[in-house]
């Protein structure tokens, strides 16, 4: 009920499948997706193995959920000790693939070892079988999804798969289902293509059932009519997508640009919501199509974009002339603004060839931007680059470098390191704008200062989503905070880590979140399993799980001394806009955030801590 | 009055809701592959189409059943199949020009869409209203009315 209570555990090295019964006891401490992932891999591999060795495991997880009638409830996570940061990795990616999982009777996937040669793994209800992949290894994700569907004759299998990217070893690969949607962060698909595997296909027809249809029913239908009537939901998301931030984001000083050396972006207008929009001078058509709803979701706030036939990037291409997952925000920040390029069309090639080849649009953009940074000040040449004049502002250097990038080849198999070990490499590690290794998505905490404690708090690197205060800080959900301030923040930041963690186990995409609060999640989680989940309950798991995460990345040989983000922010002033001279005061806000943890003043979990979580 | 699904891709945005509130209705569990309403993507052309039985009225597969296993619900217009005496014959399948009944190896008998008599739940469930329960007779009322207004010339007799 709510959970299928069973999980598929593939060894790739003895190339075996094998049926468990789901940890019931864990489940009732974890949840689900994110949070039981994570307990599962923290019981099963050394917190200090190479991620891409054949010792570290790679886990795909769905919540309860997942495959139910709750608005989003179609995700899954995958979690990982992440090749790009060496933390623990949990990428949580929509679609329709997490949902057919279900549907096939399995809460996890618990993948170890590695294969001999590429295989993928076929999971048609309760069975599941390892095929030969040597014929897809080299293929694109497009080109992938396509082979099995056709090998398999069946066309509602759906399809999780890496890129060449992925095979590659680039350190930011992702894993991408349903042709454009991806588990993006932290290198997930990089692990994947370590271990030889190649994609995993789903057909799911025994269906999810719940623990009280009738009082699931009623809750998850109240908490659509509460997504319904929100004007960030309701509105905002389906017409202009996250990229309804682009324009808030550079009026309120926080967009990163430049590798952070600005924090405003003069062309953001130019590759915003709005000018996605628009109709187009040569051919009279907007670059966005339609906006796509993941499983079950009545936000609907995918973009789907398709880019002008004579634009040079797809010119005799028409591989690239249908429609594909569009800008989101962080790419079109992360591709555009931090790069300098304001040609709306060029990002959207990127962008697809990040969809095409499974690789993260926010480390690529801010790799690439970092590698222009290189560039400029000397420390990387013409000859280095293989050619391409990596200048801030140039469309061209981008596209061909994302090219490059998605197949490892080239210059590109550089840019596929990372931006902190490309810096280091060219003798400049003060140019890698991230923390633990994860490069920034597109909020610069000089002008959001609670983002500064998120990313350098943050258990899987730099990242926006596992608190995302910007909600309350410029949007002012639930309420509002100044964004230059520092009080309070260490409070918010952890109600939003802990909320989230339990948002991302319940199977839900945490963007109802700017609707929801666990108020509205608790009652649906409540009639789908078994336990009593109370909004404190909700609160508890998450705060256990944010705890768990912490320890892994203890153990895994991390300090307090990675708290802490690059010295740019921490010294360098906002160059303009309403943060101007100000840097991010994250000495202001950490300890009193390790102590609101219940943390030492080393950010190590205290005794009574664990104790009281019962961890 | 007798009402028809209409439906209208422009709307759709692929969420699936339909899928699973007909599988919930008909089946009692959250199950799309056991969803008399499809839900087709057309990922290079990013169109998202339901798809169900439009309810002929002199309906093929009535016709070719071998045992009257199908009848019309006076009630709402609906051509329902009686499980009860359905053979799984699967002859109904391939009389269909449109695909919309199915053979369920689970229960060894065909599916369609029987308009939940007369209150479907895919339309209810339905978050954009892609798919609505309107009069029969004025299936065409919204394209018209669109027509009626880029034909309007403005034009007002003095």
């Amino acid at each position: 009920m709510g959970w299928a209570r069973k999980i598929l555990r593939v060894n790739l090295t003895a190339g075996t499948v094998k049926v468990e019964p789901l940890n019931m006891e864990w489940a009732q401490k974890y949840l689900g997706s994110r949070g039981l992932g994570t307990k599962y891999l923290v019981e099963e591999i050394d917190p200090k193995v190479d991620p891409l060795s054949p010792d570290n495991k790679l886990i795909f997880a769905t919540g309860p959920l997942t495959g139910t009638m709750a608005s989003t409830g179609g995700r899954y996570t995958v979690i990982t000790k992440g090749a790009l940061t060496g933390a623990i990795a949990c990428s949580n990616s929509g679609g329709f693939f997490g949902a057919e999982l279900k549907f096939a009777g399995w809460d996890m996937i618990i993948f170890e070892g590695k294969a001999p040669s590429p295989v993928f793994l076929f999971v048609e209800d309760g069975n599941a079988r390892l095929l030969p992949a040597d014929h897809l290894w080299g293929k694109s994700v497009w080109d992938t999804e396509h082979a099995i569907k056709a090998e398999l004759q069946d066309p509602l299998v759906r399809v999780s798969t890496i890129g060449v990217a992925g095979e590659k070893g680039v350190k930011y690969a992702c894993i991408v289902n349903d042709l454009h949607r991806a588990a993006g962060r932290s290198g997930v698909g990089t692990v994947m293509g370590s271990k030889n595997l190649k994609a995993v296909a789903v057909r799911g027809t025994e269906g999810v059932k719940v623990r009280d249809f009738l009082g699931f029913l009623k809750a998850s239908e109240t908490a659509k009519g509460v997504l319904a009537g929100n004007a960030v939901t309701g509105q905002g998301l389906p017409t202009y997508g996250t990229q309804v931030l682009m324009n808030v984001i550079n009026e309120t000083g926080a967009m990163p640009t430049r590798n952070h050396r600005d924090i405003q972006f003069e062309g953001a207008h130019k590759i915003s919501a709005e000018a996605m929009a628009e109709k187009r001078p040569t051919d009279g058509k907007p670059n966005l199509v339609a906006n796509q709803a993941c499983f079950g979701c009545t936000i609907a706030c995918g973009r789907v974009s398709m880019i002008d036939k004579t634009h040079y990037t797809v010119v005799n291409r028409p591989q690239y002339w249908g429609a594909s997952g569009g800008l989101e925000y962080e790419a079109a920040w992360a591709l555009g603004s931090n790069t300098g390029v304001d040609d709306l069309e060029a990002l959207t090639f990127a962008n697809f060839i990040c969809n095409e080849q499974g690789f993260d649009p926010i480390s690529f953009g801010a790799t690439v931007s970092a590698a222009m940074e290189l560039y400029e000040t000397g420390a990387l040449t013409k000859e280095q680059t293989g050619g391409i004049e990596l200048r801030f502002g140039s469309a061209e250097a981008l596209t061909q470098i994302a090219e490059l990038t998605g197949k490892g080849e080239g210059f590109g198999a550089e840019i596929g390191l990372g931006s902190k070990r490309l810096c280091e490499k060219y003798g400049h590690p003060e140019f890698h704008m991230g923390v633990k290794g994860q490069e920034f998505p597109a909020y610069d905490s000089r002008g959001i200062q609670g983002m500064g404690l998120t990313y350098a708090t943050s258990n899987r690197g730099a990242c926006h989503l596992r608190s995302y205060t910007v909600a309350s800080e410029v949007l002012g959900i639930p309420e509002k905070t100044d964004p230059l301030a520092t009080d309070g923040k260490a409070g918010l930041v952890k109600a939003f880590q802990d909320a989230t963690a339990a948002f991302d186990s319940a199977g839900i995409c945490i963007f109802t979140s700017f609707a929801w609060t666990l108020q509205d999640v608790a009652p649906q989680v409540d009639a789908a399993i078994e336990g009593g989940w109370s909004v404190d309950r909700m609160v508890e798991t998450g705060e256990r799980i944010w705890n768990l995460e912490r320890q892994f990345n203890l153990a895994a040989g991390f300090t307090a001394a990675d708290d802490t983000l690059p010295k740019r922010l921490l010294s360098e002033p906002a160059t303009s806009g309403p943060a101007k001279g100000r840097v991010n005061d994250l000495a202001k806000m950490l300890p009193e955030y390790y102590d609101i943890r219940g943390w030492t003043t080393d950010g190590v979990p205290t005794n009574e801590t664990l104790a009281r979580l019962a961890l | 009055m007798q009402r028809s699904l209409n439906i209208d891709p422009g709307k759709c945005t692929g969420c699936r809701q339909c899928e699973m509130a007909c599988s919930y209705e008909n089946e009692g569990v959250f199950n799309p592959s056991k969803s008399r309403i499809k839900v087709f993507t057309f990922d290079a052309e990013a169109r998202f189409v339901p798809y169900t039985c439009t309810q002929c009225s002199e309906a093929w597969c009535m016709q070719a059943c071998p045992v009257d296993a199908i009848k019309v619900n006076l009630a709402t217009g609906a051509k329902e199949v009686h499980a009860d005496l359905c053979v799984g014959c699967k002859v109904c399948t391939i009389a269909c020009p449109f695909g919309t009944i199915n053979y369920n190896a689970s229960s060894g008998k065909v599916m369609k869409c029987d308009l939940c008599e007369g209150d479907p739940a895919c339309a209810k469930a339905c978050p954009t209203q892609a798919i609505t329960f309107v009069d029969s007779n004025w299936t065409g009322l919204d394209k018209m009315r669109a027509w009626a207004a880029k034909t309007d010339t403005g034009a007002r007799a003095n």
